[in-house]
């Protein structure tokens, strides 16, 4: 059967630990979709709430803000990959619960 | 594309690349491709290899319920992009048009075995929601989808819930149907490798 466990730690441990151009703190807080502010912290938590409200506006405040493209990408994927796995665990504990599981 | 360097900045080799597959699919490479193959080794490595094993690894579900899911957690987040894309491929793996269409727009009457549709819908819930409980999960195991068959299911929503996520924050451009039915013939395939 299908195991994306080793594949998603990967992932995590890449965009979080490994080189980039975003700082470490900024790219662990996007995933976390906390400790950020100003427009930085308004798309973070859109890309984990509302992503499909963003505009070109919220795009452009963090570009004004002083990003880079390069430090918007990460940071967009941080907050992608972070929402999705509190999505995921919060499903897997609601499966281990039901079917019995400690 | 919303930031330029997705559209842009891809090394020497990449845009070659891109240049074969205009030529070849005579049509244009597709936003999610040039996101995966833009500084590879940060996201598009990583992410391919988990969604490879959601969506084409060994599970009880066949690929076109797979895509099928990936669809619906796209409908559910309002991806355009994603759910024209999935709706594609499951369309071709299923060699049913109709049934998809149905089941994205009516999931719970439509013609469809009760362990996919209990699974459905509460793919559809964890999207909208960000979470669901132990009574979710407990109906879909009383309809009959098994343990592991929902911890398929779940990794095909984490992969769709970044890959959407990506494609409306970075504003993915939404081609002809003609370039989605050649991405879905290519991912039916060769997968998401």
């Amino acid at each position: 059967m299908s195991d994306i466990g080793h594949a998603r730690k990967t992932l995590g441990k890449r965009i979080l630990d490994g080189t980039g151009e975003a700082s470490f703190p900024d790219r662990r807080a996007a995933f976390n979709n906390r400790e950020l502010s100003g427009s930085l912290g308004a798309l973070v938590d859109q890309v984990a709430l509302h992503a499909n409200r963003i505009t070109d506006q919220d795009i452009n405040a963090a570009r004004e803000a002083g990003l880079s493209e390069d430090q918007i990408f990460e940071i967009v994927v941080c907050a992608a990959v972070g929402q999705a796995n509190r999505q995921y665990d919060a499903a897997i504990a609601a499966l281990d619960d039901a079917a019995g599981k400690e | 594309m919303r930031l330029q360097v997705l559209d842009s900045g891809h090394g020497f080799g990449t845009k070659a690349l891109f240049a074969l597959i205009r030529t070849v699919s005579r049509q244009p490479v597709l936003d999610v491709v040039k996101v995966v193959k833009y500084r590879a080794d940060f996201y598009g490595k990583p992410m391919s290899a988990v969604t490879q094993e959601a969506m084409r690894g060994p599970s009880n579900w066949s690929v076109g319920d797979r895509e099928l899911m990936a669809a619906m957690v796209a409908k559910t987040n309002e991806c355009e992009f994603c759910v024209k894309a999935h709706s594609a491929v499951a369309q071709k793996a299923y060699g049913h048009e109709q049934k998809v269409s149905e089941l994205l727009s009516d999931p719970k009457n439509a013609h469809v075995a009760e362990p996919l549709r209990a699974t459905l819908l509460m793919l559809g819930k964890l999207t909208r929601e960000h979470t669901v409980n132990a009574e979710d999960m407990r109906a879909v195991l009383a309809a009959g989808a098994s343990p592991q068959q929902i911890k398929d299911a779940l990794a095909v929503c984490f992969s769709f819930n970044v890959i959407g996520r990506l494609a409306d924050t970075l504003g993915f451009s939404i081609p002809s149907q003609e370039a989605f039915d050649a991405g879905a013939k290519y991912l039916l395939a060769r997968g998401y490798r």
